[in-house]
């Protein structure tokens, strides 16, 4: 049978003859890959660009359309130590590009016309306590006005669709008063030019929306970002699948170019990527990243296999379904469903803040207008009042206060092994007081482990780890890598569901079924964990068991532990049998488990936890887990979770050990507690600056002064967060 | 005063050069990849020459 690898799905025409591909690469972290990559790929005939971009830790690669194959490039990083995958860029990460480089511009124009009008309010100042004729300074305010106006209105775009957004759907955020301030100031000074009158706030105005569009900036390229490393890893999962393209012929193709009704073959050892049903073969599989269930199941023709199955023993062939048709799968997806749209809106601690803010900033100007007015000064003068007091409660520092914590937090987190998938998540984070674990591949890793290697003499278990590298059985992969083997052994024989067998001098070696290397009566004799695959390796005569399970992550204990003395309630949910879940419960101390759970059970005990006013956090992979992922009040996936799960949950961890959930919380804890700091700083400010403001003695001097001194008090508050993830455990 | 009329336009023109060159460096790319760039900065331009004799 042959095998291609096709990637044309990828490859798109830039133009001129040229052709285009984007591959994320694993490993790439200083100049010298980049260098040896681009140098490397340069080097290729053809290729006309090879450029690494280490933020995204992607390759840009083009060349003249003819006979080079893509598969060329990922086979030459292969050489040079890197895995690459083709990449696809989606459409939620696209929009993300695209609205980040808008703000850069916005920014960039508010930035720069903020600058120039400085250095025209800044002889205006100076000129009105010296020398300076009122046509002068009249003037350097239309000047002002002519560089403001346009800047404002281009650059405060995004604030004022987002005000018109919220205001046409009857409510309200923090870009209505944002809004309603520029545009106040904007308009006031116009009339006041017009007028001759000596202040203007042009300069306020276009640094206002200078500061906020900082805090609007970072707030977006952490989501970008975001998106980038979550569809590098989709990338990186090699979501490939065999698909017969001729009766006898397949080519490895990407899961995006297959199409219900496409017939694949999944081959012992290789985890499935379709939804499907098996039309012929007969196979154990591992569907734990599914249900939860530890136990094979027996797949045979007419059994329904779902993406993330693990194919355990025989080839099977499998018709692909549309996702809908898959029985357990549409129960999932209608579950999660559910949970999305009843996730009772978060309300998130900005717009919880402009809420309270808008009325009383508002009300605040409308009240000392009166007052004036009261008070005997004209309507013109009051309103000045008024409108200076608009400017100068105009949310500057609020706006910063939680995109720049969310920044400095996020890259603490990303250091820890935490990537977030929602930017609101750290704050909902930040109040988890329950955390319910999944077990299968959460708590225990996803992967299986010899767990008594010590048992057997080493010469031995050497052999039989090389011996094991000539099968594709999962099990068989364990031992291999639990032994550390590299050169398989040379004639090796595999037969189905039995084993695998070799001659080395002169003495058959087998590993296998207990059956297939006559080691019945050792199996019975000894008394084995219940929830571990046995597998038999004989010697010659010498024959010996391996106990191969899935072990719990190394430092699941001691993250209990941290856990429990953060006063977090710990709990396990799993889908798998009793006694497996007796037993994990039993090893990590957590008193509260339920075994056997539904996926809908789990949203009930979750909907109970919450009734009771705990903030629940869900860790789990599975695709069970998903639509509970998406009722808690925040969640967290390993990066081994199926597809569905990783989508739905808020954050996700890297990597081997539990720990970076005890550093996430950690890490959100203090960023929730600076932000909240941030928000107290920014009202004490207006504290002090209002009743200058009211009082009518605002100057807008003073009104740049206060303005940029709490912006940058709050930026450097924020740096604080930095320090968050020292200490994990 | 009647430099202000040079300093004012020539001040506004500086301020529009600047403004330009950001959103042509924009446009072209030069920030996507602020962590490469870093790199790219201090990276040789050529492959090191094998072997180079030590100089003293």
């Amino acid at each position: 049978m042959q095998v291609t690898r096709d990637f044309s799905h990828y490859v798109r025409t830039a133009g001129a003859g040229l052709q285009h591909i984007d591959l994320a690469v694993e490993g790439v972290h200083c100049a010298g890959c980049m260098a040896k990559i681009e140098r490397g790929l340069s080097a290729i005939p053809d290729v006309t660009l090879a450029r690494v971009n280490l933020t995204d830790r992607r390759v840009a690669l083009e060349w003249k359309e003819g006979r080079l194959d893509p598969a060329r490039f990922i086979d030459r990083l292969e050489e040079l130590g890197y895995k690459a995958y083709p990449y696809e860029t989606e459409s939620a990460e696209a929009t993300e590009v695209a609205e980040s480089r808008f703000l850069l511009r916005c920014l960039g124009v508010a930035a720069f016309a903020t600058m120039n009008v400085m250095m025209l309010s800044i002889p205006v100042w100076s000129g009105n306590v010296s020398d300076m004729l009122p046509e002068q300074r009249d003037f350097f305010h239309w000047l002002s006005a002519l560089i403001a106006l346009p800047a404002a209105a281009y650059a405060g775009q995004p604030f004022f669709r987002s005000a018109w957004r919220a205001l046409s759907n009857k409510t309200t955020n923090m870009d209505v008063p944002i809004s309603i301030g520029v545009c106040l100031a904007l308009g006031m000074s116009v009339v006041e030019t017009v007028n001759h009158a000596e202040h203007a706030y042009f300069d306020a105005a276009i640094m206002l929306l200078t500061f906020l569009l900082v805090g609007r900036f970072l707030d977006q390229n952490m989501r970008r970002r975001t998106r980038a490393i979550a569809g590098n890893l989709a990338a990186l999962k090699a979501e490939t699948a065999a698909k017969f393209v001729g009766p006898d012929e397949i080519s490895q193709v990407p899961v995006a170019a297959i199409h219900p009704g496409d017939i694949v073959l999944l081959r012992p050892g290789e985890r499935c990527a379709v939804d499907g049903t098996v039309i012929e073969g007969r196979s154990e599989i591992d569907q734990s990243l599914i249900t939860g269930e530890t136990l094979y199941v027996t797949a045979e023709r007419g059994t329904p296999v779902y993406a993330g199955s693990m194919n355990i023993s025989g080839s099977l062939r499998v018709r692909v379904s549309a996702a809908s048709e898959a029985t357990l799968l549409a129960e999932i997806t209608r579950l999660l469903d559910n949970a999305l749209a009843a996730r009772s809106r978060y309300m998130r601690l900005a717009d919880r803040a402009s809420r309270l803010y808008a009325p009383v900033v508002h009300a605040t100007a409308l009240i000392t207008i009166l007052g004036w007015v009261i008070a005997g000064t004209s309507w013109h003068d009051a309103i000045v009042t008024g409108v200076a007091v608009l400017i100068i409660t105009c949310p500057c520092a609020l706006g910063l206060a939680i995109p720049t914590v969310q920044t400095v937090a996020s890259g603490a987190m990303f250091k820890a092994g935490v990537l977030l998938n929602s930017g609101d998540a750290i704050e909902r984070l930040a109040e988890a007081d329950h955390v319910i674990f999944d077990k299968t591949g959460t708590l225990t890793l996803p992967d299986l482990d010899v767990t008594n290697a010590a048992d057997i003499p080493p010469d031995s278990f050497a052999l039989a780890g090389r011996l094991a590298l000539s099968s594709h059985h999962p099990v068989a992969a364990a031992v291999a890598q639990a032994a550390d083997a590299k050169s398989p052994i040379v004639g090796a024989v595999e037969e189905a569901g039995q084993g695998v067998r070799a001659v080395v001098d002169n003495v058959e070696l087998r590993l296998g079924r207990p059956s297939f290397c006559g080691a019945e009566a050792l199996v019975g004799r000894a008394t084995l964990d219940p929830e571990a695959s046995i597998v038999a390796f004989s010697k010659g005569a010498e024959k010996f068991i391996l106990s191969v399970r899935q072990g719990l992550r190394p430092d699941a204990q001691a993250v209990i532990a941290a856990l429990k003395d953060r006063n977090i309630g710990v709990e396990i949910l799993s889908g798998d049998r009793e006694p497996a879940v007796i037993a994990a419960a039993h090893a990590l101390s957590i008193a509260e488990w339920r075994a056997g759970v539904t996926p809908a059970d789990k949203i009930a005990r979750i909907e109970e936890l919450k009734r009771r006013g705990s903030k629940v956090l869900m860790v789990g992979d599975g695709m069970n887990d998903a639509p509970s992922l998406a009722a808690a009040h925040v969640s967290m996936s390993p990066i081994s979770a199926a597809h569905l799960s990783q989508a739905t949950a808020d954050l996700v961890f890297l990597g081997r050990p539990l720990a970076p959930v005890v550093a996430a919380i950690d890490s959100a804890r203090k960023a929730l507690h600076l932000m909240r700091q941030n928000l107290w700083l920014a009202i004490g400010y207006n504290v002090l600056a209002v009743p200058v403001a009211i009082s009518g003695v605002v100057t807008p001097l003073i009104a740049a002064a206060a303005m940029s001194g709490s912006s940058i008090l709050v930026m450097l508050n924020s740096l604080r967060a930095r320090s968050a993830s020292r200490e994990i455990v | 005063m009647e430099i202000l009329v040079i300093l004012v336009p020539l001040a506004l023109m500086l301020g529009g050069a600047g403004l330009a060159a950001f959103l042509w460096s924009l446009r072209s790319g030069q920030y996507d990849d602020l962590d490469g760039a870093a790199w790219r900065a201090i990276a040789d331009d050529e492959p090191p020459p094998q072997e180079a004799p030590a100089k003293r």
